[in-house]
């Protein structure tokens, strides 16, 4: 087999927030009845996480259960133990309609860390999304645009924001995320 | 700019975050119907000032369809609902009466 790379090998940028490609991330797409017994089962003995709320996101460090859509979830878990866990959800939900994807290597990840209030600002600047403390705080779960391209975002913690999107659009993603923490880029919208 | 909250996932954007999808509540002509009824299907839209009803699809967003009832003179979103509806729900329909007394929209009123 090939040795599997992530869509930038891990670059990094320090700006007024830091902004790192986080590498290679186990991702799987999950679909159907997210209120049903069997999906809510099968998610928590895949990744011992529940089915978050609406708009929400269940999970710390590299295991996520994400809410996509009505219909609709992102799994994140490590890279390496994508396949067992997408196996397990099928065996799971073999007796109901679901859809279950391995997506890791069409997906880039992004963090950015550091002050709080700028992380918030850099996103901000890219996404049309209320980035106030009052409006997106961690346990949220957004999927928005990033300047072209579709992202989805949250919070692990107060000064970091995480970001999804696609592998194909990665690079951009990143000359934006650079280009929004750019030395002496403060607006202080948040500060 | 035009402010629209999404019934499927909650998200209130402004309308980049999603892609307009034309008239609402038309009715279906395909193989089998008058040339006539075809062409209404295809190209009669009633493009008003004032009271109207589109489809949206969050695209940026959960990727799901859905309705709204807007101003299209204010931008004014009287409010979004289902896309699986043949007709605006009365809760709806009561929202525009209250704002925009005598509305009329194709068979709506
Ligand atoms: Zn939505």
């Amino acid at each position: 087999m090939s040795e599997a790379v992530s869509a930038l090998k891990g670059a990094s940028f320090d700006g007024i927030v830091t902004v790192e490609e986080m590498g290679l991330q186990g991702m799987i797409t999950l679909r159907g009845d997210l209120a049903s017994p069997e999906m809510k089962k099968a998610v928590k003995d895949a990744t011992g996480l529940n089915v978050p709320e609406q708009g929400h996101i269940a999970g710390e460090g590299g295991n996520w259960v994400a809410w996509m859509s009505p219909d609709e979830l992102l799994l994140i878990v490590a890279y390496e133990s994508v396949s067992d866990t997408e196996a397990s959800l099928r065996d799971a939900l073999s007796k109901v309609h679901h859809l279950a994807v391995n997506v890791s290597d069409t997906r880039a990840m992004f963090r950015l860390s550091g002050n709080g209030a700028l992380v918030r600002e850099a996103i901000a600047k890219l996404c049309p999304v209320d980035m106030r403390t009052e409006a997106f705080a961690p346990g949220q779960f957004r999927r928005s645009r990033m300047a072209q391209v579709p992202a989805a975002i949250w919070m692990p913690d107060e000064s970091s924001v995480q970001v999804v999107c696609f592998r194909s659009v990665a690079e951009y993603a990143f000359n934006l995320l650079k280009g929004a923490a750019a030395p002496g880029s403060e607006v202080s919208l948040f500060s | 700019m035009l402010i629209l909250t999404c019934p499927c996932c909650g998200v209130t954007a402004e309308e980049t975050e999603f892609h307009g999808g034309g008239e609402a509540h038309i009715k279906r002509f395909g193989p089998g119907s008058s040339d006539e009824d075809f062409h209404g299907y295809l190209f009669e839209k009633v493009n008003p000032k004032g009271v109207h009803f589109e489809r949206w699809r969050h695209a940026n967003g959960c990727g799901k369809w859905f309705h709204a009832a807007r101003c299209t003179v204010t931008l004014e979103v009287f409010g979004t609902y289902s896309a699986q509806t043949t007709e605006p729900p009365q809760d709806i329909k009561d929202k525009i009466s209250a704002k925009r007394p005598g509305w009329s929209w194709r068979e709506f009123a």
